[in-house]
């Protein structure tokens, strides 16, 4: 069947914001659908709330709207655009639960848009548990005992009957939101609970728990005429009990016979078609007995998932790209083998290597969360490896990680592999519970003896995958031991189990530089193997490479000049796909000129990994040694290290000592901006005004800066990105404490000490140089007070409560620094402004965070132009103008994973906690934020209550916003003194009790559904138990909260827009020509 | 790489570095890769690959170690196997022996540490060739003389080697067929067995009277090794039984006879199909299977049919390389496929076919 031709255009639901469970993967899959699409010559019409991803460039789909991706907003698209089709699963849970709220509340049928790839049916059928166990029944495959329930009454009858540890899974929740494992009756009520409120639906399945079970994935792909082809297979090294997304995962599954293999895939099969999703993919998970063999059906996802974006990572299939093909009606055996070209779609790929994927979490953010794994997902962010054995692909994925481990090795100390003490009974007890640091503490038990079979035990674990580690121990022992083991054999078989240089020097003494040259010296060099998805069987033209120690080499360049591009690695907070859409920009750039692009890259959810993005990718650790291997077959130009965030550019002296050309800004100068002596001695000399600042090695050096410029400071180490570890410290006990708990400082590392300027407004100015020239990106307020992360406040582009003249400055200090430090590409400058004085915080001579935000808004794409810029080219001939103040606003408003994370506060802070934004962009202000709240799922309230409780400090300014809410027609209550404060100044407000003042207090009324926002201000530094518990209360049901006053005044701004101005949608392409004809009136 | 350093040796003087864990006498056969990734004791054990030397595309094997349900045959058919790494510990709950022991009890001998996909990549543009796998750092002269003296594929009928002794019989009621076993795997007759049959099987050389006096409903033609065009005593006993008006389903070698046998010719595949993974298309209704092969020799022939073969009828292609895949003839009620539709290894896709040689059994009784 050839694709359909009784559709012509179709609107594609993408996932919002990068959140913990819907990660990056869902820009891959969207971004791969569009272009499938439009290959086709379809009219794509895309929904998308965040504007970091690649998928909402203006030049991908034909109409790109940066709306909320809710019913009420993509209903509003619908409308304008009358899109004839609807693809619905390429943008995870949330496009699902989209679509299938506009099936269900008659719009898809009132505007003619028909539901492809999934009909209502399936999706109503795979996501509803109890559906999906009858059906299950229907066909004779086994699910775990248990039951769909509605109420808590309910739930307990049912775990009566399955007993525990009980599973708990909400309906309709994305990432196992709200699920978990109770041990016990009160775990299990609070689990219940809490899950009935997050089910969008009001269900939770109570399952009985086969926790041990080994956990398998596969990836199904069905076309219309009913052929079925099964992707690839994962296997889970973590047993079931702990979330996919969480586990270290295989591919190809490494533990089955052929027998079980076959069995399953029967299964798949049997479901996708029993569930009946027409035409494109789906996940299916297993659960498999390892004393029996017996296997259950877990779940199915009938859509594109972070799993089928490691499968097509792992197998060179592109299941979205696919996917979207077989969506318009065409048929497996009428689509090419995209990697082969010669050999059609409808064919099961074969590995001859082995992928490892190793998530990426964030704990040490959230050092109060519980960092148990369980059933709900906690990591960020992920790697993958490939290797020809699962040994070197294990290891590749270990060091991949940037977690400061140079791959599977002990932490410098027990408490950083989350140990009290070393002893072998903390270790064997420790193996029960699954924490991010369980795999090293594994490391630990085997290499102090613990047997495989003592370990499997605790952990749950194959011992098959215990043995692979257990060989590890051993050969590093053995190597240690060896008088040998410098002798090339020896080498070249630890090279051939993955240890990198830096491990192996560390073993024997060496520095890594010593023993990399030491194994050139000895010609011990990787050669780079294709993923070719069929086993060599057939020639195949995609240069999509890894690296192994094996005999021969298939990366021949093709002779033109290259330029590498790194990425940035694992997706973490701080450094999100905002970085791949940098480099992904790119390499389309140094494409159009000519260039063999090449790409390295170890995230496994990005675009940029894309086997058909750049002229030839890496799949590769971003680490020195194996970017230095690629350097050496690839002989490039130059190297970009200035688009994937800190990754690359703490490369960029390493790779320049060994004679690699940097491409763009130098090393250099990143120094002289990185390096804080430098830098403030370049800001004396151009005289921007700074904080007063300093730099300490000790805690007394530490607090004779203090002493010297006044408290409060800002503390925080030098290169890190997102403010890690970073602090606002008002005393010197507190910032004691911060040293004894700062594990990293060193000369090359001293802790940054600045004043810190409170009630300060902060800015962000984006900009471009090309050395000789530099030109205004954008100019971004910030929303929050200067004190909150950059990357957690929200932002707004124009800027809106700064003057004309001091937005003038920041623009040519900018430009001065830009132009001193030689800047060759993208610059990022902060700035501070208190007191109508400018203050510079940080220069970043590299692509910021904000780049994708600044572009989407203004239509300029900055990171194309870079570059151009870095290949030679002037920004003049690139007819590049200064930013123009567009006539609209756009905010981006930054979405926290707090709801994934018990136990964590919310108030924010110097330190990002952020996992990714979003965008909100209408004519006024108040309209943009109020789209910017709607995407980031805190939809201000138009009328009701809102609740207030601030800080002394803010009780002055909290009375105009108050008043305004009052005005508004809100009922106002509050705590005693912001209630007392309020009332003396005329704002009429109610006393509610306190959490310890008794009953009904704050939070009854939050759990009571009274509340309609919340507003509090966080007590100081040492936060009250009193506005924790307010500030989880409101988290937990869902209520809007602000921690900020300049929030609560711009959400003010926002319900007034929300009330009085039309809710209109429009695309980024319109916007971008309004932006356009403005500059072309301006000149 | 641990073990004693050993290497396989290709004709065309391409030789592979590797280690064996004891000391091997040489060991020579056809050098064929196989892609499957699941069922590495299925593959060795299948009587099809008697005399060649197995290498395993996939990397990591063992991982499963043996067991005494997935044996296609009593023991390890291959001459020798080429692994990229096996396992030092196996797990799963069915298995009784490691992979390499039971391969070194059987005499077969396992060259590791290996890059197979270099060798793969070798045999699929030089094509697959006489091989051995050998102790020492690197191949000496006299190994390489010996290679030059050892049997070629080509040829070569290795049916009769791989056949039963005598007949046996599994199951006891429903249609009788009689099986020839030209290297027929275990699974072949469970699934015929299970499809309610009742299975005698035969020795490759047995007559068409002796076939006859059976009184069978159908006869079935098995897999094996070997060229067929070698196998030229089976043609006219097939032929007879099919112009006789029996039901015939031929399976591989089955398959490759039956075109033999109605004028057809069977040429060498460059470097063969074996692998999980190969799509065919039923030219019937243009769903596609995915299918088992195993096979280093193909009928001629393609979507339009097979030359010199003017009753049969294509029904199956190969959708990687065009091959013929399947075949029924235009009168008589015989059919045959290319592949294996009693998997093990391998996905399940073409199970149906052995319900259609059981319907095509009725049909004949019926008339």
């Amino acid at each position: 069947m050839p694709k359909r031709t009784d559709i012509s255009s179709i609107l594609l639901i993408g996932s919002g914001p990068i959140i913990i469970g819907q990660g990056a993967e869902f820009d891959y899959s969207g971004t791969q659908a569009v272009r499938a699409l439009k290959e086709e010559g379809y009219r794509v019409i895309l929904v998308n709330s965040n504007p970091a991803t690649i998928m909402t460039d203006p030049e991908l789909a034909d109409r790109t709207y940066v709306e909320p991706v809710t019913p009420e907003w993509v209903a509003r698209v619908i409308e304008r655009e009358r899109p004839d089709a609807l693809l619905p699963t390429m943008g995870g849970q949330t496009a699902l639960n989209v679509a299938m709220a506009l099936a269900n509340d008659g719009t898809l049928e009132k505007f003619g848009v028909e539901l492809i790839g999934a009909d209502a049916r399936a999706i109503a059928l795979a996501e509803d548990r109890e559906q999906f166990a009858q059906a299950m029944r229907r066909l004779g495959l086994a699910t775990p005992a248990g039951q769909t329930i509605r109420s808590l009454e309910e739930a307990i009858a049912v775990v009566a009957e399955t007993g525990y540890p009980a599973i708990v899974r909400p309906s309709f929740t994305l990432g196992g939101s709200g699920g978990g494992i109770a041990y016990n009756r009160a775990e299990f009520e609070a689990l219940v609970q809490h899950g009935l409120e997050l089910s969008p639906v009001g269900s939770v399945l109570i399952e009985k728990s086969v926790i041990g079970w080994k956990e398998f994935e596969l990836e199904v792909m069905r076309d219309a005429a009913d052929n079925v082809v099964i992707v690839c297979s994962i296997e889970n090294i973590d047993p079931m009990g702990v979330h996919t997304g969480d586990s270290i995962t295989v591919a190809p599954a490494m533990t089955l016979t052929d027998r079980e293999y076959q069995t399953m895939r029967d299964s798949a099969l049997a479901i996708i078609r029993e569930v009946g999703v027409a035409a494109g993919g789906c996940n299916i998970q297993f659960a498999v007995n390892p004393e029996t063999g017996e296997q259950l059906v877990i779940e199915m996802n009938p859509r594109v998932s972070r799993s089928s974006a490691l499968a097509s990572k792992a197998t060179g299939f592109p299941i979205a790209r696919i996917g979207a093909k077989l969506a318009v009606g065409y048929l497996l055996d009428e689509l090419p083998n995209d990697i082969t070209r010669t050999t059609p779609a409808s064919f099961e790929p074969v590995l001859d290597y082995v992928v490892v994927k190793v998530p990426r979490f964030a704990f040490e953010k959230f050092p109060t969360a519980d960092p148990t794994l369980t059933t709900q997902m906690k990591s960020i962010g992920e790697v993958m490896a490939i290797g020809r054995t699962f040994k070197e692909a294990f290891q590749k994925g270990l060091r991949s990680l940037e977690i400061d481990r140079i791959g599977w090795v002990e932490g410098a100390n027990p408490a950083a592999d989350r140990l009290d003490d070393a002893d072998m009974s903390t270790i064997k007890a420790a193996l029960r519970r699954p924490t991010a640091e369980r795999i090293f503490q594994i490391k630990r038990a085997l290499a102090g003896g613990a047997s495989v079979a003592d370990v499997s035990e605790r952990t749950g674990i194959d011992p098959w995958f215990l043995d692979q580690f257990a060989e590890l121990v051993e050969a590093e022992a053995a190597w240690v031991a060896d008088p040998e083991a410098l002798h090339p054999g020896k080498l070249r078989s630890m090279k051939r189990m993955g240890f990198s240089d830096a491990q192996l020097g560390r073993l024997r003494g060496l520095p890594e530089a010593d023993m990399r040259a030491l194994r050139h010296r000895h010609g011990i060099r990787p050669v780079f193997k294709m993923v070719d998805t069929c086993a060599g069987e057939f020639p195949s033209a995609t240069p999509y490479f890894y690296s192994t120690y094996d005999e021969e080499n298939e990366s021949i360049p093709d002779g033109r000049p290259s330029v590498i591009i790194l990425g940035s690695g694992p997706n973490r907070i701080g450094q999100g796909v905002e970085f791949d859409y940098c480099c992904v920009r790119a390499v389309l750039s140094f494409r159009e000129l000519g260039y063999r692009t090449v790409m390295v890259n170890s995230n496994p959810e990005t675009v940029s990994t894309d086997f058909d993005i750049s002229d030839a990718l890496y799949f590769e650790p971003l680490t020195l040694e194996d970017v230095l291997e690629i350097v050496h077959i690839e002989k490039p130009m130059g190297v970009v290290v200035q688009l994937g965030g800190q990754t690359p550019l703490r490369m960029a002296r390493g790779l320049e000592a060994a004679g690699v050309p940097i491409l763009g800004t130098s090393p250099e100068a990143i120094d002289e901006a990185e390096d804080r002596g430098r830098f403030e001695a370049m800001a004396r000399e151009l005289g921007v005004a700074q904080p007063p600042s300093g730099t300490a090695m000790s805690v007394e050096e530490a607090s004779a800066v203090a002493e010297r410029i006044g408290y409060p400071i800002l503390v925080r180490p030098s290169y890190v990105l997102g403010g890690r570890g970073m602090q606002i410290i008002y005393d010197v006990e507190s910032l004691r404490r911060y040293f004894a708990q700062a594990t990293r400082v060193t000369p090359e590392h001293p802790v940054l000490i600045d004043s810190f300027l409170e009630d300060a407004f902060e800015a962000d100015v984006d900009a471009i140089s090309d050395g000789t020239q530099c030109i205004i990106g954008g100019v971004m307020q910030h929303i929050e007070d200067a004190g909150i992360h950059s990357g957690d406040s929200a932002c707004v582009l124009p800027p809106y409560l700064i003057t004309e003249d001091q937005v003038e400055l920041m623009r040519t200090y900018t430009r001065a620094f830009a132009l001193r430090l030689g800047v060759v590409g993208l610059i990022n400058v902060q700035y501070a402004i208190k007191d109508g004085q400018v203050y510079v915080l940080e220069v970043n001579p590299r692509g910021s965070r904000t780049v994708p935000f600044v572009s989407k808004t203004t239509g300029v794409p900055l990171a194309w132009m870079a570059a151009s810029v870095m290949a030679g080219r002037t920004l003049e001939e690139l007819g590049l103008h200064d930013d123009v103040m567009q006539p609209y606003v756009a905010v981006k408003e930054a979405v926290f994973p707090f709801n994934k994370l018990p136990g964590v506060d919310l108030i924010l802070g110097p330190e990002m906690r952020s996992t990714g934004e979003v965008m909100g962009i209408a004519d006024s202000f108040g309209m943009a934020f109020a789209k910017a709240q709607i995407s980031a799922d805190g939809a201000l309230p138009l009328e009701g209550t809102v609740f207030v409780t601030v800080n002394d400090h803010d009780k002055q300014a909290v009375v105009p916003i108050i008043r305004r809410f009052h005005e508004l027609g809100f009922r106002v209550v509050a705590t005693e003194g912001t209630a007392r404060h309020l009332r003396s100044r005329g704002v009429p407000a109610e006393r509610v009790l306190k959490v310890h003042e008794g009953r009904p207090n704050a939070i009854d009324l939050i759990v009571s559904g009274e509340v309609q926002l919340l507003i509090n201000t966080p007590l100081g530094k040492l936060t009250q138990q009193d506005d924790y518990l307010i500030r989880r209360a409101a988290l937990q049901h869902r209520t809007p909260y602000t921690t900020t006053l300049s929030a609560a005044s711009a959400a003010c701004d926002a319900v007034i827009a929300l009330r009085s101005r039309a809710r209109t949608v429009r695309s980024l392409q319109e916007w971008h020509a309004m932006a356009r004809e403005a500059a072309t009136e301006s000149v | 790489m641990t073990g004693r350093p050993a290497f396989v040796l290709l004709e065309d003087g391409t030789w592979f570095k590797g280690a064996v864990a004891a000391p091997i006498p040489p060991a020579f056969g056809e050098v064929v890769f196989t892609t499957n990734m699941t069922g590495y004791q299925e593959t060795f054990t299948d009587p099809s690959y008697l005399g060649q030397v197995v290498v395993m595309t996939a990397p990591m094997i063992g991982n499963c170690g043996v067991n005494p349900e997935d044996m296609e045959s009593p023991r390890p058919q291959v001459s020798g196997v080429v692994v990229r790494e096996l396992a030092r510990r196996h797990s799963n709950w069915r298995a009784t022996e490691s992979l390499g022991g039971w391969l070194g009890r059987h005499k077969i001998p396992v060259l590791t540490g290996v890059d197979t996909r270099r060798l793969t990549r070798h045999i699929r543009s030089k094509g697959a060739m006489r091989g051995v796998i050998a102790e020492g750092e690197a191949p000496t002269e006299a190994i390489r003389e010996s290679l030059r003296n050892s049997p070629n594929m080509a040829g070569l009928d290795l049916a009769s080697k791989a056949t039963v002794a005598k007949p046996y019989e599994q199951g006891t009621t429903g249609p009788h067929v009689v099986a020839f076993d030209f290297g027929m795997k275990r699974n072949i007759v469970d699934m015929l067995d299970a499809a309610g049959c009742r299975v005698t099987v035969v020795p490759a050389t047995t007559t068409a009277a002796e076939v006859l006096k059976l009184s069978p409903d159908g006869v079935f033609l098995s897999n094996g090794p070997g060229d067929p065009a070698a196998v030229t005593y089976a043609l006219p006993v097939l032929r007879s039984l099919a112009e006789g008006g029996l039901p015939i389903f031929g399976i591989c070698l089955g398959h490759q006879l039956l075109g033999l046998a109605f004028g057809g010719s069977t040429v060498k595949l460059p470097y063969g199909h074996r692998g999980g993974n190969h799509p065919v298309k039923d030219l019937s209704d243009g769903r596609v299977l995915i299918t088992t092969q195993n096979h280093g020799f193909a009928l001629a022939g393609g979507e339009d049919g097979v030359p010199g073969a003017p009753d049969l009828v294509v029904t199956h292609l190969n959708l990687n390389d065009g091959t013929v895949e399947g075949l029924r003839h235009k009168t008589l009620p015989l059919f045959a496929v290319q592949y294996h539709p009693e998997a093990a290894p391998g996905p399940h896709d073409a199970y149906p076919h052995f319900a259609q040689f059981v319907r095509s059994m009725g049909l004949q009784s019926d008339r």
